[in-house]
């Protein structure tokens, strides 16, 4: 059943032309291939003889045309090169018939870009989807806050349920992560402050870098990978599946009824999914304090409100709110994009949470730049 | 005019999903060089009785036999070697949704054949040729229409060359026009290929076109085997109503 290893075909040259034995097909025409690019000269070879070939296939026939062509170039013959293959059986000519490339030559298929190119065109690419984004929070700014007031075409119930699934299903990891956080926080930095006998400085570090930093990035860092993702695939599965435009035929604006139910929910969970974060962030590390460092809750309660600000309060709500609008935009943004079949859903959604987390970082420099203590 | 050589015998075969029976006793021979087609209604078991040659899935009883060996015995290595010789054209196309058609359409000859990289990009121009989709060589499947796709899917199906060739309802969800284009295309790759091809459909007009031989699948079992001229004259009841819808 195997075909042999060596399947006993050859290419021989001599007497003007290049004489092929034995079958010519897929298993073959490896070797050949080999033993052809072998010779160094191919001036005054005029024919592809045939007439010891067996059988020919795809490959070996286009091998063979191969081979003529470049008989033909090497030589500066006037002959179409269909005319250099000689003396084969009506079986063989079948064959090259069939697989001929002359029939192909007309036919200018698109070529992949080159890696400049496609550099360049990613660039354009960028440029592009960066207005379309603006484009689509505009619209969805401008229905958000249409829909206070008109609540035609807005799907009922769907704020609570949205709430729930971004707000209170969040609630179980953002807590789990913020106290595992607030813990690891505190006890590095229980280690150096305990050499200094500023152990009570604890409250400080920690009060000051959760509700500044970490609590918000943390839940923006999760709520990107559990809401945005489900954000984007939700809404490219409904592309995709032609939800959307089923939408429009009804006269109702996809935007106005899937996204911006998930932007109120959005921006009410947000905050608060904050704020939790950093009470239990604190708490976590409160633990660190009382149990490590043997300080008294009650001290670092007060030691804990001192570093606190208003300021610093609102200016994270801020924020936050901020990182939640970026994510819903982003995860919309990808999910309205996606193009051909469920392969673009996952694509969606995997940029979509690559592209909040990347943003949500942005944004937080843009407000530690401006909020400078 | 010579005997024809059966190039696949299905003997005794029963398939079964679980413990339930959804083929049994299918005896048949698929013959060099002809269009086979296999019919039935929906969900009688046309893709399983494939899935089943083809060893997709395992029978539960009885043999296969492709080339003259057993597939059921076979090893890993000997049924790579008979795949080389079969060619598979699934339901959905099934073309790798993540890399363009030439890719799709090069994995095949990588995977089976030594060929040079220049060989095999002519191979895979000359083979887009042969199904009229030469301009589509670097989309990627999600840019193509659906008749297009399969018959992307059918260029990727002869990469090899393949003796037999397995259709599973090619023409479906295509509009007649293109399910017709489809048919011919097949009818006419395996007249110049001289390959044996084995479809499976449940339309009425491919049939007419293409078929030499049918196989009448109903209710997990095979009514008939034979040509149409045969099945209009067998008077079993089945087949004269599938007949009867199609022919007004
Ligand atoms: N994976 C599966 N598990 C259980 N039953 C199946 C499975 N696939 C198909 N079936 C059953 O097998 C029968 C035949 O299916 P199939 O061969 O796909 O039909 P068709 O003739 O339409 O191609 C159907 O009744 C179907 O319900
Ligand atoms: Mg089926």
């Amino acid at each position: 059943m195997t075909p042999s290893k060596d399947s006993g075909s050859k290419l021989i040259i001599g007497n003007g032309k290049i004489l092929l034995e034995g079958d010519i097909d897929k298993y073959s025409v490896p070797d050949l291939w080999k033993r052809y690019h072998q010779i160094e000269d191919l001036q005054n070879i005029e024919q592809v003889d045939l007439s010891k070939a067996g059988l020919l296939d795809s490959a070996g026939s286009i091998f063979i045309e191969q081979i003529a062509i470049d008989i033909k170039q090497a030589n500066n013959l006037d002959k179409p090169y269909t005319e250099l293959i000689t003396n084969y059986n009506d079986d063989q000519g079948h064959t090259l018939k069939i697989f001929s490339q002359s029939k192909l030559e007309d036919s200018k298929p698109v070529k992949p870009e080159s890696f400049f190119e496609k550099i360049g065109s990613n660039v354009i690419d960028f440029g592009r989807s960066l207005f379309d984004a603006m484009v689509l929070a505009a619209d969805i700014f401008y229905w958000a806050i249409v829909g206070i007031w008109k609540k035609k075409g807005a799907r009922k119930g769907s704020f609570t349920q949205q709430s729930l699934l971004i707000g209170l299903e969040g609630v179980p990891i953002v807590a789990v992560l913020s106290i595992i956080i607030g813990f690891i926080l505190a006890l590095q930095a229980a280690a150096q402050l305990r050499m200094f006998g500023a152990e009570i400085f604890i409250a400080d570090m920690l009060g000051y870098a959760m509700l500044t930093e970490m609590g918000a990035l943390i839940t923006a860092i999760i709520v990107s990978g559990r809401s945005g993702s489900s954000i984007a695939s939700e809404i490219a599965t409904m592309k995709v599946s032609e939800e959307l435009d089923a939408l429009k035929m009804m006269s109702i604006n996809p935007i106005r009824y899937v996204i911006v139910p998930k932007f109120y929910a959005m921006t009410v969970c947000m905050p608060l999914l904050v704020v939790m974060s950093i009470i239990v962030g604190i708490f976590g590390g409160l633990l660190i304090a009382v149990f490590y460092l043997n300080l008294s809750p009650s001290a670092f309660y007060n030691q804990l409100i001192n570093v606190l600000t208003f300021k610093d309060f609102i200016t994270t709500m801020i924020k936050s709110t901020f990182f939640g609008w970026a994510i819903v935009i982003i995860g919309s943004f990808y999910g309205l994009q996606v193009e051909g079949g469920a392969e673009g859903v996952g694509k969606a959604t995997t940029f979509s949470v690559v592209t909040s987390i990347f943003t949500v970082i942005l944004i937080d420099v843009v407000f530690s730049l401006l909020y400078l203590p | 005019m010579k005997e024809k050589k059966p190039l696949i015998r299905v003997k005794d075969l029963v398939a079964k999903y679980g413990e339930t029976t959804i083929l049994s006793d299918i005896n048949v021979d698929i013959l060099e060089n002809e269009v086979t087609v296999i019919l039935g209604s929906s969900g009688c078991g046309k893709t399983t009785l494939l899935k089943n040659i083809l060893q997709l899935q395992k029978p539960a009883s009885g043999s296969i036999e492709v080339f003259g060996e057993d597939l059921t015995t076979l090893s890993e290595n000997e049924y790579e070697e008979i795949l080389k010789k079969i060619g598979v054209l699934f339901q959905n196309g099934a073309l790798l949704n993540s890399v363009n058609i030439f890719e799709n359409i090069s994995i095949p000859l990588e995977q089976h054949t030594k060929l040079p990289p220049e060989i095999r990009q002519k191979i895979i121009e000359v083979k887009l040729g042969l199904v009229n989709l030469s301009h589509a060589i670097y989309l990627k499947p999600s840019e193509l229409s659906g008749g297009m796709k399969k018959r992307a899917a059918l260029a990727r199906a002869i990469a090899l060359d393949p003796v037999i060739l397995c259709c599973d309802e090619p023409s479906a969800g295509l509009d007649p026009l293109t399910s017709a284009d489809l048919d011919k295309l097949i009818l006419n790759l395996k007249n110049q290929l001289r390959m044996t091809v084995l479809i499976v459909t449940h339309e009425l007009a491919s049939i007419h076109r293409i078929a030499d031989k049918i196989i009448f699948l109903d209710q997990g079992s095979m009514l008939f085997n034979g040509t149409i001229e045969e099945a209009r004259k067998a008077n079993i009841e089945q087949i004269d109503a599938f007949f009867e819808v199609g022919s007004f």
